[in-house]
């Protein structure tokens, strides 16, 4: 059994797809100097298919989006996802739009990694989390594996994509290890995965609030409650199908989105399940985010932004059966 | 007056560009008439005054060139030799326009001759530019983009960084400023910096030319130096038009004065249109009946096309998501979301 860390899978997904098709590139700041740690890899390759970009991020969006347009398929390394920022108008009056407004003359087939950073004092302007605002906006396609096999799997997905398709990482995920096969295993776009089996109370997670999920699940089972753990890991679109099946079994809901709680993912989610699923709900659905707080340098406040293990245990219980009198 | 020149490929692609300068004039004076008649959308960008800038930069670019434009793109499909039928068409917002009436007039494009994309936003499109021709250089196929942008666009970032980006990649690009004076309201004169947007090309290393946009055949030879240049592996560079619009920003689009009347009349005088007519017949490049002919011709063209799109279907409301992603699966409301 094979395992890989988060970014060592990444690393393989790239160098795979590189190989295989000429028209991969690496386009991104800082590149060259941090591919992963690893040696190697620009050995690889020819130098032009792998550029470092100067400090011009509006520039490597669209770049990107028109090399898509003629031909080639860019991989672009964002660096962090408070840097998508300068290059939000790229994102969505071209990157979301052409395929549309030329009535599908025009493919945009463009990977963009999107790393999230955040309870890591990199401070209030380093430290966001937007991808709500990228789900609001249509003709995107937005992924956000937790495991090392989901990275390789997702991020090859994305590459083959001939939309576009942006993967957020979460940092937190990058050093962690998990078995990844040969080819992984299949997580395509659009698809989430029960990461944990359960029939009392199901938990979406995003990104490491998985992780966190995950946690609380084995304590909340040492008090007899039995949560179900959906990773979300596609954005848009979501799998609306494992999670309103999940809330079928279960009757209550709890959605831990790292986001900001304003129109975040997890008020989408909740929003849904309550317009869909009302009937199968037998608590109300609650929502585990982050505090509309910009996260300060100082770690001891910057931790109380976030979602974590213990807030989650929390909101499951205030939804479990014991909470709402056998109802 | 002299005597005829002898039809060289010159003098057929001269006044070949004072056709396709009159194509792009008609083509907008019907679309306005069509506008203010009550029978197409929203509001209109209209090349007038400016057609010397677009029939000469179109005529200095190859046939497998990439032309990337502006909101105010009509000009461009049209002075590529595009079908008039279907841009038409997609200004009337029917689905039988190039892009099924999804793009609309500020996005008029024709991938057919080389027109390939145009942004409405401004200077949005230069980091698309940039790209298409990081293609052309990773694929060694020697297609030259052309990447145009007006005086307000000359101030937005993107552009700055896209200038800065394909010069230290010394891409085949060449980046075009229609300088019109305006942007909208605002004169350049008061907004730019410096009086001539070319001096703005030292700061990036590459050659930076100001050429008069009202003579076609400046602009076609400033330009194709620059496409030379390009495909021959050498860069970027900048050239600046120096133009004007007579009419406004956009029709249908009020505003109070911004410039003086007799400007504008000033410039009207010297349309370029008339003005490469009465050049022509004094070089000896056609006759009267000849550039008449050509009129003539327009004038039906133009007519056939507002028929055409006149007479076209607008899309069925079923057609609404079509095309939003190449995943056909997606291009429908989601059935997990149904409402029983």
């Amino acid at each position: 059994m094979r395992e890989l860390t988060y970014l060592a899978a990444i690393r393989e997904a790239l160098i795979e797809e590189m190989t295989s098709d000429e028209a991969v590139i690496l386009l991104g700041q800082d590149i060259r100097a941090n591919l992963y740690g690893t040696a190697g890899f620009l050995d690889l390759f020819a130098e032009e298919r792998i550029r470092d970009l100067p400090t011009s991020e509006t520039a490597c969006v669209g770049a990107a989006v028109g090399a898509a347009m003629t031909g080639l398929r860019p991989v672009v390394d964002m660096g962090s996802a408070s840097f998508s920022f300068v290059a939000l108008d790229q994102f969505i009056s071209e990157v979301s739009k052409i395929h549309y407004m030329s009535a599908g003359r025009m493919r945009v087939p463009v990977t963009y990694r999107i790393p999230l950073m955040y309870n890591g004092g990199v401070g209030v302007q380093h430290s966001d989390r937007p991808y709500p605002m990228f789900m609001q906006m249509p003709g995107l396609k937005l992924v956000c594996p937790t495991t090392p096999s989901d990275a390789k799997a997702m991020l090859k997905a994305a590459i083959r994509d001939d939309d576009p398709v942006i993967v957020f990482e979460d940092t937190y995920n990058w050093s962690s290890r998990g078995a990844v096969d040969d080819p992984p295993a299949a997580a395509p776009i659009g698809t989430a995965a029960i990461a944990r089996e359960g029939d009392d109370v199901t938990v979406v997670g995003i990104g490491r609030t998985v992780a966190f999920a995950l946690a609380a699940a084995a304590e909340l089972a040492d008090s007899g409650v039995s949560a179900e753990v959906i990773d979300l890991r596609s954005l848009s679109p979501i799998d609306w199908d494992t999670i309103f099946g999940s809330v079928s079994k279960t009757g209550r809901l709890v959605v831990a989105d790292a986001a900001v709680g304003i129109c975040s993912a997890a008020s989408e989610i909740a929003a849904t399940v309550a317009e869909h699923r009302f009937e199968a709900l037998r608590a109300p659905v609650r929502r585990v985010t982050s505090l509309p707080v910009h996260s300060p340098y100082t770690p001891g406040l910057e931790r109380e932004i976030y979602p974590d293990a213990g807030k989650i245990k929390a909101a499951v219980l205030s939804v479990a059966k014991q909470a709402w009198h056998g109802h | 007056m002299t005597g005829m020149q002898p039809a060289t490929d010159d003098t057929r692609s001269i006044v070949s560009m004072w056709r396709q300068m009159l194509r792009i004039r008609r083509f907008d004076e019907a679309a306005s008439r069509l506008l203010r008649s009550g029978r197409m959308p929203g509001v209109l960008h209209l090349t007038t005054g400016q057609e010397a800038v677009v029939a000469g930069s179109s005529a200095a670019m190859g046939p497998d060139d990439l032309l990337i434009g502006t909101h105010r793109n009509h000009g461009y499909p049209v002075a590529r030799g595009g079908d008039l039928g279907p841009l038409m068409a997609e200004v009337l917002g029917k689905s039988t326009g190039v892009c099924e009436g999804r793009g609309g007039e500020m996005h008029l494009i024709d991938p057919s001759v080389g027109a390939f994309f145009s942004s409405a936003i401004l200077g949005s499109g230069l980091p698309v530019a940039v790209g298409t021709a990081l293609t052309s250089q990773l694929q060694r196929s020697g297609r030259v983009t052309l990447a145009t942008f007006g005086d307000g666009a000359s101030n937005e970032g993107a552009v700055h960084e896209s200038m800065n980006l394909a010069a230290i990649w010394k891409l085949p690009i060449v980046f075009l400023c229609e300088n019109n004076g305006y942007a909208v309201t605002v004169a350049a004169s008061y907004a730019v910096s410096v009086r001539d947007i070319a001096d703005r090309a030292v700061a990036y290393g590459m050659p930076g030319t100001v050429v008069d946009g009202s003579d076609p055949v400046a602009v076609r030879e400033a330009v194709r130096a620059a496409r030379d240049r390009a495909g021959a592996g050498n860069g970027p560079s900048l050239v600046e038009a120096k133009t004007y619009r007579t009419v406004d920003h956009a029709e249908n689009l009020p505003s109070q004065p911004y410039r003086p009347q007799e400007e504008v009349d000033s410039w009207r005088e010297r349309d370029p249109i008339t003005c490469f007519r009465g050049r022509l017949l004094q070089e000896g490049h056609a006759t009267e009946s000849e550039l008449d002919q050509i009129e003539k011709e327009v004038s039906e063209e133009v007519a056939a096309a507002v028929t055409f799109a006149s007479d076209s279907p607008f899309p069925e409301p079923a057609a609404l998501w079509e095309h939003m992603y190449v995943d056909e699966s997606l291009n429908r409301p989601a059935a997990a979301l149904s409402w029983p």
